[in-house]
């Protein structure tokens, strides 16, 4: 036996609420993160992240509430992303809650803020996200972008893995910007060249649209799978027959 | 908030500022215990049982445990027979040393042993769901079989050498779990108990092994 491929659905929250909405039936309020979390922790999910998509401070003190409800009842690792830029917004997202900590733009930004970020609560708490896109700009032809993949930064998104392991990142969530919203299924080539330069978990996000695109993900060095739309849209045990296809195809899934 | 309120088992959290407990004691809680945060020597040694959590690194949290004189009372609870649970790091501290970066940092030598690091053929963190495997009597792990624990760490301790000879001891019940080679996923012994792995962030197995626990105070 060995570690089971986790199976992650990502919930984007903004004041409170999840803003692609969902398509279960039944749900008392289809745009209650603490609800969904509750659903995906029932189907079977492994772990779940919440992705702050909220602009102001205030609305921000309603995403912290929904972290510590959801933390309350649900005992699945808890991830949140989404505005992190310091140690401080660090440790004020694992006192309300959360078991770990996305970083984005601001690590590109300011790379040193992993190092201080992984000093004080360790290397396990920091996912460093990185959407990235294919680009003739850099060597090995993944770029690096930030603002949801609409700004090009010419850093080359191997370099950039490289580096934020040696700062120390706990995993990568590598989101691929031409597959994601694509639903034909993710970007292999991508997953396979992050793989070869960094020893850290690697989860793969961007361009699912049905179970049997996850296998190929994991070939390709994936060590677990996030996906939003999917589960969100699809039909209540979708995070059940993803598993099944994963299972499938050879690879442990809990 | 504690004791006074009926027949559940009480249980302290130690609080010496380590990460994020907020989970560790909802989960107790909701596994049927009474339970509070507390650096409060009293509550620590008169709850029926002491959970010791841990994140970050081995030295830091040795040292935020040295700091409020944490080791003594976990000592004194265990030479009393009073129930211990280390998890994680909390459990990792528990052995003699920790291997960190090249710099070894002294633990509380309850169990002999080193953490160091798991090996470099494998992804690290070692992070996600493992399975276990459990010896036949094991209190923690009754009534579970087959089912993965959540893991989180990059150093483990990859051998036991505890010496059996001393008959009037009950030999400790080790639990194994494997990533890239064979490490400690738990050690119960007597009153001390310890996990490798996050019971509070391990779903329904974890609730049941926490409640195990719980059961046994």
């Amino acid at each position: 036996m060995s570690l089971a491929i986790r199976v992650i659905p990502c919930l984007d929250v903004d004041g409170g609420r999840v803003v692609k909405g969902v398509n279960f039936e039944n749900l008392r309020d289809a745009g209650d993160p603490v609800e969904l979390a509750h659903r995906y922790n029932s189907a079977g999910a492994d772990e779940l992240t919440f992705l702050d998509v909220t602009a102001s401070t205030a609305e921000r003190e309603t995403t912290y509430d929904v972290v510590t409800k959801t933390a309350s009842e649900v005992f699945i690792p808890l991830t949140v992303g989404g505005g992190v830029r310091s140690e401080d917004d660090v440790d004020r997202l694992l006192k309300v809650g959360a078991d770990k900590a996305s970083i984005n733009t601001a690590a590109v930004a300011r790379p040193a803020a992993i190092n201080e970020i992984v000093a004080r609560f360790g290397n396990q708490v920091l996912v460093l996200s990185l959407d990235a896109r294919r680009s003739e700009q850099t060597p090995s032809g993944f770029e690096v972008t930030t603002h949801g993949g609409r700004r090009g930064t010419g850093i080359d998104a191997l370099d950039w893995c490289r580096e934020a392991s040696e700062r120390g990142v706990g995993e990568i969530l590598l989101n691929s910007i031409d597959a994601d919203g694509t639903k034909e299924g993710f970007d292999t080539e991508m997953i396979a060249a992050v793989r070869a330069v960094t020893r850290v978990p690697l989860i793969a996000s961007g361009g699912a649209g049905k179970p049997e695109h996850f296998p190929p993900a994991i070939d390709a060095g994936a060590d677990a799978v996030l996906a939003a739309s999917m589960f969100h849209f699809g039909p209540v045990d979708m995070i059940a027959r993803v598993k099944e296809a994963i299972r499938a195809a050879g690879h442990p899934v809990r | 908030m504690s004791a006074a309120s009926g027949s559940k088992p009480t249980v302290a959290v130690l609080d010496y500022g380590s990460g994020n407990v907020h989970s560790a004691v909802r989960a107790i809680e909701r596994a049927g215990a009474e339970v509070e945060l507390t650096s409060d020597t009293e509550t620590i040694l008169n709850a029926d049982g002491l959970v010791v959590p841990g994140v970050g690194a081995f030295a830091a949290v040795m040292e935020a445990l040295k700091a409020n004189d944490a080791p003594r009372w976990i000592g004194r609870r265990i030479a009393g027979g009073r129930p211990v649970l280390g998890i994680c790091v909390g459990h990792q501290i528990l052995f003699e040393r920790g291997v960190e970066h090249g710099i070894a940092a002294d633990g509380m030598g309850e169990w002999p042993g080193e953490v160091t690091a798991l090996p470099e053929n494998v992804t690290v963190p070692h992070m996600g769901w493992n399975t276990v495997r459990a010896p036949q009597d094991s209190v923690l792990f009754q009534g579970l079989h087959d089912e993965r624990f959540y893991f989180v760490h990059s150093y483990a301790v990859q051998s036991w050498d505890f010496d059996q000879t001393i008959d009037s001891m009950a030999a400790p019940k080790v639990t194994w779990a494997h990533h890239g080679a064979d490490f400690i996923a738990a050690v119960e012994n007597g009153p001390l108990s310890a996990t490798q792995f996050h019971p509070e962030k391990s779903g329904d197995a974890g609730m049941q092994l926490l409640r195990n626990w719980i059961t046994s105070l």
